[in-house]
């Protein structure tokens, strides 16, 4: 018997021939780890209501990833801090498209930032959707001009659809149970209000709330003694409030001040958990719409993202924070539909989204629709609710499906119309 | 009823720009240094003690000495870490030292803010009041806090002109504002005279800046703010003239609130500065300055 030994020169051959089949192998394995489905994520990172966009977002990939992603292909959130400011935010949404090359971008609360952006994604024809700015322009400028604007997609309720949901909570809650009779509205001059107080002002007439004054303010006010002070001589059973840019500071002083009268309405600051922390509990007693919160089963997923999201980050999201992770599952949902990240295809997959996420079910209205890719809002998908901050506690008083409590005021609050 | 509210309201805001701005002209009248870092020490006050409170669950007193505490190193901190540096190095030209002192000082509140920023977010923060509820006087709702506030800012002036006009080294400081030459000459330290400015000025712009975070609130925007309406103050008064200060801030304060009130709060800070332009028109070195 001859032994044969080979020389090491075949055996490196072998091994290179080895190290490439295998190569080829991983190469056409499902991970498809070259090729990620990439999510830009441009927000407010040092705002109460715009921190919790890139947290949530990041979460729901990660929930995605561990899953296998989509189709084997993995979602990387790529962030970037726009300090509240629209220059930034186009800088951030540009470097996102050619420079980082995300596939589609997730962007602000704030609606002078999102209308900023709604020309870049017609011009770099790169899918954008924003999880909390409420501007009805924002769909009203697809509708306009569909083939153009089609790129974004309005993932959070119009000022108009916001309008409505604080009209039928101000129905039951203020009206029928509480016999008041009298409003003021109290905003800041923003671009979000203008058509929200259109609503609020066609709205509460309907519902029996008669408006008594309407004050609009400067989102730079600090001192809001001179504000609270004319609404009181109106003598109103209700401040109905669209603030947003602030909160902190007109809730506290609200307290100091012992206003006798309730503020009920938008207030977005007070979405997050660590508005109480920061109002050191002057938060006690506000009433505030929103799309989903802490411990109301909206749908079956609004409890643990809630929950895993404050085992990760410490507090409750904030409203954009929910829509934000809701945001990255349907786009998921829309990669894979389309079977392709191209920017058209993945536009088309969008306006067929029929997904329930932990705000409701979203859907887009459509091309025929004022508010084209704007979410559709009512019963049976998203209505949103009414919570009150009592004892430190986010609680849902409204609708009754979901509440936990009756409302409460705090001590100062004068209810005179009950 | 709405005079009385404006009278109220007006000097609790008028005292607190006054204490906020007393500080700021002190450092120019003595050093002659615009420390464009003042708003950001303010504000970290504010949130100093916020943080203490909320935080670190301290009571209201000890959450607003830190506050206190934290602008007294902040102020250390400008000084030896900015300021003196700038005033001592050789290669930077004397008659281009002030230049540099004002964008020293300017970055160094730009670097304080984002720092605010990064920590603790951009929103809003209010320190808890020492003390709560509401008093009626005469019919006009009333926070304690605010009387409080218009106390604490009166006081603390108070003690400021006793410590200058009173006390050997507040002689001293009064000496160095108008002859720091002189004042070498009698063989007094002007370095140590600096440091005590420094120090009155970090305890002023501390009571100030917490003062501030439990009757109005603070976020690290009110940085720009702020500062603004210290220099508007200290600009309209006379730069350097503590007393001049004391005057605009009320001039400043009454306007700001009487346009809240009788025109729209949206224009609160409009007449003010316009009174700023015509100031600066008639008698441009403000109202108590010296040429």
């Amino acid at each position: 018997m001859r032994i044969t030994s080979r020389p090491p020169v075949f055996w490196s051959i072998n091994a290179l021939l080895g190290a490439t089949a295998l190569g080829l192998i991983s190469a056409s394995s499902p991970a498809f780890a070259a090729d990620p489905i990439k999510i830009g994520v441009i927000a407010e990172a040092q705002a109460i209501a715009g921190a919790s966009i890139p947290q949530a977002a990041q979460m729901a990939a990660d929930e995605i990833n561990a899953k296998g992603g989509v189709d084997g292909r993995k979602i990387e959130i790529v962030t970037y801090d726009n300090h509240s400011s629209s220059a930034d935010s186009v800088r951030a949404f540009q470097r996102a498209v050619n420079e980082d090359k995300v596939n589609i971008v997730i962007a602000s609360y704030i609606s002078e930032v999102v209308l900023a952006l709604e020309p870049w994604a017609s011009r770099l024809k790169t899918p954008f959707v924003t999880p909390g700015a409420a501007s009805n322009e924002i769909s009203k400028s697809v509708h306009a001009d569909y083939e153009k604007n089609k790129y974004t997609f309005h993932g959070y309720l119009t000022s108009a659809a916001l309008a409505l949901s604080v009209c039928d909570a101000a129905k039951e809650l203020l009206v029928d149970q509480k016999h008041m009779k009298t409003a003021v509205i109290m905003s800041e001059d923003a671009a979000w209000t203008k058509p929200l107080d259109i609503g609020y002002e066609e709205c509460l007439p309907k519902i029996g709330l008669k408006v008594l004054d309407h004050i609009r303010f400067s989102p730079d006010t600090t001192d809001f003694t001179p504000i609270f002070n004319k609404i009181e001589a109106a003598k109103p059973d209700v401040m109905i409030t669209g603030i947003s840019h602030v909160g902190v500071q007109p809730t506290v002083q609200w307290k100091n001040q012992q206003v006798p009268i309730p503020m009920f309405g938008i207030s977005s600051q007070a979405t997050n958990s660590t508005f109480g922390k920061d109002t050191n509990d002057a938060a006690n007693g506000v009433l505030y719409q929103g799309v989903s919160g802490p411990g109301v089963a909206v749908t079956p997923k609004s409890i643990p993202f809630a929950d895993g999201f404050k085992a990760k980050f410490g507090n409750y999201p904030s409203y954009a924070g929910y829509t934000a992770y809701d945001e990255v599952y349907y786009i998921a949902d829309a990669v894979k539909r389309a079977g392709s990240t191209d920017a058209d295809k993945l536009v088309d997959a969008l306006e067929k989204t029929d997904w329930e996420g932990t705000i409701g079910r979203v859907q887009f209205y459509g091309k025929d629709d004022p508010f084209t890719h704007s979410i559709k809002y009512g019963k049976g998908l998203i209505t949103g609710l009414m919570l009150q901050w009592q004892d430190g506690q986010q609680v849902a008083v409204w609708p009754k499906e979901v509440a936990k409590t009756q409302i409460k005021f705090p001590s100062f609050i004068k209810v005179t119309a009950n | 009823m709405l005079t009385l509210q404006i009278l109220i309201d007006g000097f609790a805001v008028s005292a607190l720009y006054a204490l906020g701005a007393t500080g700021f002209t002190l450092i120019f009248g003595v050093s002659g240094v615009l420390n464009l870092s003042h708003g950001a020490i303010m504000v970290a006050a504010a949130v100093a003690a916020w943080a203490a409170a909320s935080v670190l669950h301290t009571d209201t007193y000890t959450g607003a000495l830190i506050g206190v505490a934290v602008a007294l190193v902040m102020s250390f901190a400008t000084y030896f870490a900015v300021v003196q540096p700038i005033q001592k190095s050789r290669r930077i030209p004397n008659e281009e030292k002030e230049i540099f002192v004002l964008t020293g000082t300017l970055l160094w509140g730009i670097m304080i803010q984002e720092l605010i920023a990064y920590c603790f977010t951009n929103n809003a923060k209010t320190v808890l009041p020492i003390v709560e509820g509401v008093v009626n006087i005469l019919g006009v709702r009333t926070p304690k806090n605010e009387i409080f506030t218009a106390v604490v800012c009166c006081l603390v002036i108070a003690l400021l002109w006793l410590l200058v006009n009173r006390t050997r080294t507040g002689k001293a400081v009064l000496a160095a504002s108008m002859n720091p030459r002189g004042v070498t000459l009698l063989g007094l330290e002007l370095t140590s005279i600096y440091v005590v400015v420094w120090a009155i000025y970090g305890v002023l712009a501390g009571i100030a800046g917490v003062l501030l975070g439990m009757f109005l609130g603070v976020s690290s925007y009110s940085v720009g703010p702020l500062t603004a309406s210290a220099f508007s103050i200290v600009v309209l008064g006379g730069l350097g003239s503590v007393s001049g200060s004391l005057i605009a801030a009320f001039v400043v304060g009454y306007l700001e609130t009487i346009t809240a009130y009788l025109i729209s709060p949206a224009y609160r800070t409009i007449p003010a500065l316009l009174l700023l332009v015509v100031v600066m028109y008639i008698r441009p070195q403000g109202l108590l300055g010296r040429r």
